[in-house]
């Protein structure tokens, strides 16, 4: 045993692609590993926290770190509107088999310093990358311009984030950031990563998964509405139909 | 105070919700619209995705109606005879309707039709019955002599006659069951119960008097809406029940109000500020054609029919 790790120990790093052995690691916890979404949910908060752990005396320039948040991918259709006989309506359409339904990506400097292209297209970090790498678009009719209006949009909306110097970074080891979770969240798997980057190459990374479930009212309804649809179209009728009721029967009364 | 929707999965303002639903419900008790052509676009507008808007929108309306419907009843403005015969002419017009709309979807240019038939007919009924009451009212304000509420036609000609009580009409079914048909082969097409066609229909159409017109349109409207709701519900599963029971709220109560202040009002002035909203909707829907939308792009979930 100890002859391969001294083994592995002598090989030069282009052959190391597990971090594992690395100089720098991370060691990460989150607040919460659950959020639930009940009546009264208005946007939820994930603290991603941790430390850089060596085991050795690091090595020359500044360490980075990037955290990213991926909520569940649905498939999007994104439209474009045109002028045709001089009233504006949809023409083209582009569609996107996945697209993340939450992204949000926070770093402790701008995220060209902190990450190289080459790491970005291999581990998918920065949003245009997420998008492309999940969402075939079509060919036809420049689908990079629908791409960019989506990130537009939901960027506006705060469902994608660029929190660019968002992750407090002390003593290069201990670091931390709160990633605000928007109030119109989708049920889902949250997957929750951190990069170690030195010189724009990632020198470590960590996953996790955060659970975004409804609970108590909310999931009984949904439940209801997906496994007994006509029960639940009924009850909305009965319900809409007795309201309606009391209303008249209730001024009927104030009147008098 | 913010509510998670759980079919709708966004948080919205309560409050906001009720005061949406009262409005909607006051304009409806005070018209006999459903109010559906005013509470999607509303709904859109705070986010509500658009498949959820429509659905629970349908929804809203049948407890508005019921409410409406209840509220007539006292003042013995429903024509249940009536009402039926419409009823069974817009349950034909509207399994037409779903077929033309789904034929239209496949052709992918649903939406542009969907707008400018709306255009094309709210702009052309709110015209015709801005024109016509502004000129009745004219002439009660100077106290000319009354014009008989309906003349006869070669309409009072056809066979099947019946006897409408309530309106005070003895013709024959085939015209109702006509204007049925027509009113429920554009609610399928525009989404929409239908209650701003049918009513003018009701008054020029048929010459029903305007004060059992709007009961009598409210009680077709919450079959239609009610089959709506269940169909959404079952097939594409958009009906959200919390976000329905605020808006309920606030439209029962609206919708009582509603009534109370439209039985003070002339029927003609009922019938102006019908024509005022009728056309405001219109202009609103043309304007959106023609401006350039500050967006060009729209984001939607899910994958084109």
């Amino acid at each position: 045993m100890r002859w391969l790790a001294l083994a592995l120990a002598l090989l030069p790093p282009v052959l190391l692609p597990l971090p594992a052995m690395a100089v720098e690691s991370i060691v990460a916890g989150l607040s919460q590993n659950r959020v639930s979404i009940t009546a009264d949910f208005d946007g939820s908060e994930i603290l991603v926290y941790g430390a850089v752990k060596r085991n050795a005396p690091a090595p020359e320039g500044p360490i980075e770190v990037i955290i990213t948040v991926e909520g569940p991918s649905t498939p999007v259709t994104i439209r474009k509107k045109d002028r045709r006989a001089g009233i504006w309506i949809n023409t083209e359409a582009v569609e996107v088999d996945a697209a993340p339904s939450f992204y949000a990506v926070a770093t402790t400097g701008p995220l060209r310093q902190v990450l190289s292209e080459t790491e970005d297209l291999r581990h998918r970090i920065t949003l245009p990358r997420v998008i492309r790498a999940v969402g075939a678009a079509t060919e036809d009719g420049g689908p990079d311009d629908f791409i960019d209006a989506m990130q537009r949009i939901r960027q506006a909306e705060s469902r994608y984030m660029v929190l660019q110097g968002a992750v407090e970074f002390t003593e290069q080891t201990l670091f931390r950031s709160d990633i605000v979770l928007p109030a119109n969240l989708t049920e889902g798997e949250y997957r929750v990563r951190i990069f170690l980057t030195r010189e724009g190459r990632v020198v470590d990374a960590q996953d996790r998964v955060v659970g975004v479930r409804k609970e108590g009212l909310e999931r009984l309804l949904f439940n209801l509405s997906r496994e007994q649809p006509l029960i639940y179209g009924l009850l909305s009728l009965v319900m809409a139909a007795g309201a309606g009721w009391a209303a008249s029967a209730g001024f009927a009364v104030l009147r008098r | 105070m913010q509510l998670y929707l759980p079919i709708a999965e966004v948080s919205v303002n309560a409050f906001l919700l009720l005061g949406l639903g009262g409005i909607v419900g006051f304009l409806s008790g005070m018209f006999g619209v459903g109010g559906g052509f005013l509470i999607t676009p509303l709904l859109f507008f705070i986010g509500v995705p658009p498949a959820v808007a429509v659905a629970t929108g349908a929804n809203q309306v049948v407890a508005s109606s019921v409410s409406g419907v209840l509220a007539q009843m006292r003042r013995k403005a429903v024509d249940f005879r009536m009402g039926t015969v419409l009823l069974v002419g817009g349950m034909a017009g509207s399994s037409v309707g779903i077929a033309v709309f789904q034929w239209m979807t496949r052709l992918g240019q649903v939406d542009l039709f969907v707008q400018l038939s709306y255009v094309l007919f709210l702009g052309l009924i709110g015209a015709m019955m801005l024109q016509e009451s502004l000129r009745a009212w004219f002439r009660s304000q100077q106290g000319g002599p009354v014009r008989r509420s309906h003349v006869h036609t070669w309409v009072h000609g056809l066979p099947l006659k019946m006897k409408f009580r309530a309106s005070g009409l003895y013709i024959s079914v085939l015209p109702p069951l006509g204007v049925g048909a027509l009113v429920g082969f554009l609610a399928a097409i525009m989404g929409v119960g239908g209650g701003f066609v049918m009513v003018p229909a009701m008054i020029y159409l048929l010459g029903m008097p305007t004060k059992v017109v709007v009961g009598t349109s409210l009680f077709q409207i919450i079959f239609v809406t009610a089959f709506t709701t269940l169909m959404h519900a079952v097939t594409s599963q958009t009906v959200d029940i919390l976000l329905a029971l605020l808006l309920i709220t606030g439209g029962v109560i609206g919708a009582q109000i509603g009534t109370t202040i439209g039985v003070r009002l002339k029927a003609e002035q009922l019938r102006i500020l019908l024509a005022l909203l009728v056309l405001a909707v219109a202009i609103k829907i043309a304007l959106d054609l023609l401006i350039r939308p500050t967006e060009l792009y729209s984001v939607m979930p899910g994958v084109l029919p």
